[in-house]
């Protein structure tokens, strides 16, 4: 049996149990790999509990920067015995597993083709530590120190993580370094280090920033000026109000009256978080509720209120797995069609597709401008790929030029002025109507919102011309969205090819590395990543260009190819399905597998021997 | 039909409030409710109220559910801007509505259907905030714009019009707003205007959530023998607590009263609530003493009206949550972005 050997590229695996405190310790050891330059995408794969379940954490050190998930492990640090079994089975031949042995196991317990690393941890732990906590804790520190051994990464690096983790907790920093070399010294004394797979310094880090969506999304709101969030918990979406609550907290705290220039409200249920986001953004203010999919299945009535009554909203759907309860700790992209057709009558809405937490906090900043500037409800597509787990990303960036777009808003002065004000009126020709802030003027520009039909001029009336002519208006406005929203980004092969593919989201680091190992087998494929709908014109001319254009996305039943065929009567057939809908975040690995079975169907190769090649 | 604008020529012998306008410019659009429902008696206690309360039009938002009663705002306060919202959420909206600008009066306008069946949840969790408003629910028991049912205030034993008796008990809003902590409870009756226009403007002055449930005859539906919620019925088993003078902090008191005889309660606002006590055992500042007034009360059969509970120095949820002074609608780039400076801190300490 030959070990891996593997510089800078291979996947580690951390078996433990949830409510142990490993999550900080893995972390940890992502952030060590990222200090020595060497990019690392880290995943979180936890179970809807909260103590004494199996939760793992998988992390892939790739110095070309692939950060999609790659599928299989070279190295599993099996902390939970409840998992041994599938665990064992998941390593790569070849691969290493690292376990704690003061408990010794029968032979039946291994595999002949996996390198065995054994470190006694509890005994090294229970040597020094009395404290039940403090042993659990600190042996998360212990394996991370052997593991650094291992690898070969410096311990000069952890203690400066420590130090800044620590600054001003001498004791828990003197305690950390300490338990750290525990493990370090066990290593060194008592086994070959470093292993065939092993970190390097490199430089391919830069000034790329390590961050989670969701708190990318909470900064996103603060510098897009959001005043009110409501909120109603559910996974994966927490985290992101809590994010803004955490940065409004630093940055929106008055510092002569300490005053908030900010409300969050945690509300009774989805209903009301919406329903307080469209009081809030009817009255002015930027406003944005966080969910995932039975939130948004609860809120739908006001998003049909919001559109037609035509009030700012910025939803963030952080995506996990339905239907219903579905997998609330898992991934997927199958709210597509949920939201941009939300609520009964015709309706239709923007969305927005980030690709990584860099994405996340432009996309938030611009659903509140687009919001104001649309007056309508604004969907940020996340999921919880891109939303719980950190990614190494471009840094946050702000031009302090920017001003808020808020829209087409009358002033009391130009009501004053004898500017006409029809609030459903489009006087542009965009199908943006103009409106009005409550308490504007005393006598001009009040008006009535409801949700039942009226005329330009915000009269009730269920005359059909006055109907037609606002739904007409909506749809212009929609179109006028199309040219607004971040546009489709364009990435053609190096060489004329009929083939083309749309993906967009959290599969876009997946898609990348799959075009570039199709592309060194001497498969091009233009690729055009969406990041909003409505689709642009340039994405039927897209379509238009190839015979063939696969449809990545992460659910059942090709939702975006629907909306595709639906919104730019394209012809199905010319739209080829790639499905990734299991829960678990796609792979470059089953991308290439999927394309490379309809573009070469008789040049199949064994897909483990060819990629091991 | 709402469409159609009422004639907004003024009788010059209208007199004007402090503020310059007349009773008129209170006024919204031609009701399209049934003639004689007792809502439409409610606009004009509103009506009525804002034009003494010196307020300014505009600077109130009124905001509703779905049902007949939540139509009424279209009827009244033509230069405020209202909004018709979802059935059952109005108080969400006015929630969020009130968080973006605080400088604004809010007035919410629901149904018994609207707060007590559909929309209990967010009832009571408005009630739980102290959102500052005025929350009037106009209740008659029924469902009049679908013609006819029960709705979840309808006592248990009352007959509908097509003979069907209720079995479910009903739901208590008074009692729900006194538990949860709203900080203004009455209730009152759409035939007592007397009664129900000075509760209106201690609601309105209010530093918090003031609620008001107003039982409102529905004449089409709800207005026959059997019925607890029509005009006779309401009529023969209303028993005020105490008679209310509103007291606007800028007039000066000159009535005089026999010592015991009545209650004065100053608001935040310094506007003086003073209640000639018809009960010599009340005490509306005893929030669960009014609780068990009110049940031992309604258990005879009684309809207690008046202001129930007052907390004179109530606070709102803008006090909760330390919000600025300022209104956050009106706060922009400068005020709320941190600008690039900060956004390297943040960048640094991500690597």
């Amino acid at each position: 049996m030959k070990p891996i050997e593997s510089i800078n590229d291979f996947v580690i695996k951390f078996a433990n149990v949830n409510g142990s405190g490993s999550a900080s310790a893995n972390e940890l050891f992502a952030k060590a790999i990222l200090r020595m330059g060497v990019p690392v995408s880290p995943r979180n794969i936890f179970p809807s509990n909260i103590q004494g379940m199996p939760t793992w954490y998988e992390a892939r050190v790739c110095e070309d920067g692939y950060a999609g998930r790659r599928g299989g492990v070279d190295m599993m640090v099996a902390m939970n015995p409840q998992t041994w079994d599938a665990d064992l089975a998941e390593i790569e031949p070849g691969g290493y597993l690292f376990y704690d042995s003061t408990r010794p196991l029968p032979p039946s317990k291994f595999r002949s083709d996996v390198n065995v690393i054994a470190v006694p941890l509890t005994e090294i732990t229970n040597a020094v530590y009395t404290d039940p906590r403090q042993r659990q804790l600190f042996k998360n520190i212990i394996y991370v120190g052997a593991l650094s051994v291992l690898l070969d990464v410096d311990a000069d690096v952890f203690e400066k993580l420590f130090a800044e983790q620590y600054k001003g907790k001498e004791r828990l920093l003197e305690s950390n370094i300490r338990a750290l070399h525990m493990g370090r010294d066990y290593v060194k004394q008592n086994l070959k280090a470093p292993l065939g797979i092993r970190v390097k310094r490199s430089d391919q880090v830069g000034d790329k920033i390590f961050v989670d969506g969701n708190s990318a999304i909470g900064l996103g709101m603060v510098f897009g000026g959001a005043t009110v969030a409501a909120w109603y918990p559910i996974t994966p979406s927490t985290s992101v109000p809590e994010a803004f609550q955490k940065y409004c907290e630093k940055f929106r705290v008055d510092p002569v009256t300490r005053q908030h220039n900010f409300a969050i409200v945690q509300a009774e249920d989805e209903l009301a978080s919406i329903g307080m986001v469209v009081g809030a953004g009817w009255n002015g203010a930027r406003a944005f509720t966080a969910t995932s999919g039975p939130g948004i299945s609860l809120m739908t009535e006001f998003i049909g209120l919001s559109y037609f009554a035509e009030i700012p909203v910025t939803i963030v759907n952080v995506q996990r797995g339905g239907p219903s309860t579905g997998m609330p700790t898992r991934t997927q992209q199958s709210d597509l069609i949920s939201c941009a057709y939300a609520s009964h009558g015709d309706t239709k809405h923007v969305l927005l597709f980030p690709q990584d937490p860099h994405e996340c906090f432009e996309h938030a900043a611009a659903a509140l401008d687009l919001a104001d500037r649309l007056q309508a409800p604004i969907f940020v597509m996340t999921d919880l790929d891109i939303g719980m787990n950190q990614r190494l990303c471009k840094p946050f960036t702000w031009d302090d030029a920017r001003d808020y777009d808020r829209g087409k808003v009358m002033t009391a002065e130009e009501l004053e002025a004898g500017k006409d004000f029809g609030r459903y009126k489009d006087v542009d020709g965009d199908g943006i109507p103009w409106r009005t802030l409550p308490g504007t003027h005393p006598t001009k520009g009040s008006f009535f919102t409801r949700g039942t039909t009226r005329d330009p001029y915000a009269r009730y009336s269920e005359r059909g011309p006055d109907y037609i002519y606002n739904m007409e208006r909506l749809l212009r406005k929609f179109k006028t969205a199309a040219d607004l929203v971040p546009q489709p980004v364009l990435r053609n092969a190096p060489k004329k090819t009929s083939y083309g593919v749309i993906y967009f989201g959290s599969t876009t680091p997946a898609m990348h590395e799959a075009l570039d190992v199709l592309e060194a087998d001497g498969v091009h494929i233009d690729a055009l990543r969406l990041c909003a709908f409505p689709f642009p014109e340039s994405v039927n001319q897209f379509i238009a260009a190839h015979e063939k254009v696969f449809v990545v996305e992460q659910n059942r039943d090709a939702q975006m190819r629907s909306m595709l065929v639906n919104e730019l009567d394209v012809n199905p057939a010319q739209l080829v399905r790639v499905l990734h809908y299991d829960g678990t975040p796609i792979t470059a690995r089953f991308i290439t597998r999927a394309i490379r079975d309809i573009v070469q169907p008789a040049a199949a190769v064994p897909l483990r021997q060819k990629e091991a090649a | 039909m709402t469409y159609i604008t009422k004639p907004r020529l003024h009788h010059p012998t209208l007199t004007a409030n402090k503020v310059g306008y007349t009773r008129r410019d209170y006024e919204g659009r031609i009701s399209t409710l049934c003639a004689g429902c007792g809502h439409d008696s409610i606009s004009a206690a509103i009506i009525q109220a804002c034009w003494e309360l010196d307020i300014a039009p505009h600077r109130v938002a009124k905001l509703s559910g779905i049902g007949c009663s939540s139509k009424t705002p279209d009827y009244f306060l033509g230069a405020s801007h209202g909004f018709n919202t979802v059935h059952g959420r109005m108080p969400s909206a006015l929630t969020g509505a009130n968080l973006a600008n605080r400088d604004l009066l809010y007035l919410g306008v629901s149904g018994d259907g609207d707060s007590a069946s559909i929309g209990l949840g967010q009832f009571a969790n408005a009630m739980r905030r102290g959102v500052r408003m005025a929350y009037i629910v106009e209740n008659n028991g029924v469902y009049g714009l679908t013609k006819g049912q029960f709705s979840a205030t309808a006592d248990r034993g009352s007959k509908s019009k097509k003979g069907v008796i209720n079995s479910d008990s009903p739901i208590d809003l008074v009692g729900i707003a006194l538990q949860l902590g709203a900080t203004y409870v009455a209730r009152s009756f759409s035939g007592d205007k007397e009664q129900l226009v000075p509760l209106i403007k201690g609601a309105m002055e209010h530093g918090g959530a003031a609620f008001i449930d107003i039982i409102s005859p529905c004449v089409t539906f709800n207005n026959h023998s059997g019925s607890t919620k029509s005009y006779d019925y309401v009529r023969e088993h209303n028993e005020a607590v105490s008679r209310i003078d509103f007291i606007s902090s800028r007039d000066e008191i000159t009535a005089m009263y026999a010592p015991g005889e009545v209650v004065e309660v100053q608001q935040h606002d310094g506007s003086m609530l003073r209640l000639r006590k018809l009960r010599a055992d009340y005490d509306p500042t005893d929030r669960y003493g009014a609780m068990s007034y009110m049940q031992a009360h309604q258990a005879r059969g009684e309809i207690v009206t008046g202001l129930l509970y007052v907390d004179p120095v109530a606070t709102d949820l803008h006090t909760s949550l330390n919000t600025s002074d300022h209104a956050l609608n009106a706060m922009g780039v400068a005020q709320l972005c941190p600008g690039s400076k900060a956004l390297d801190i943040i960048n640094r300490a991500l690597r």
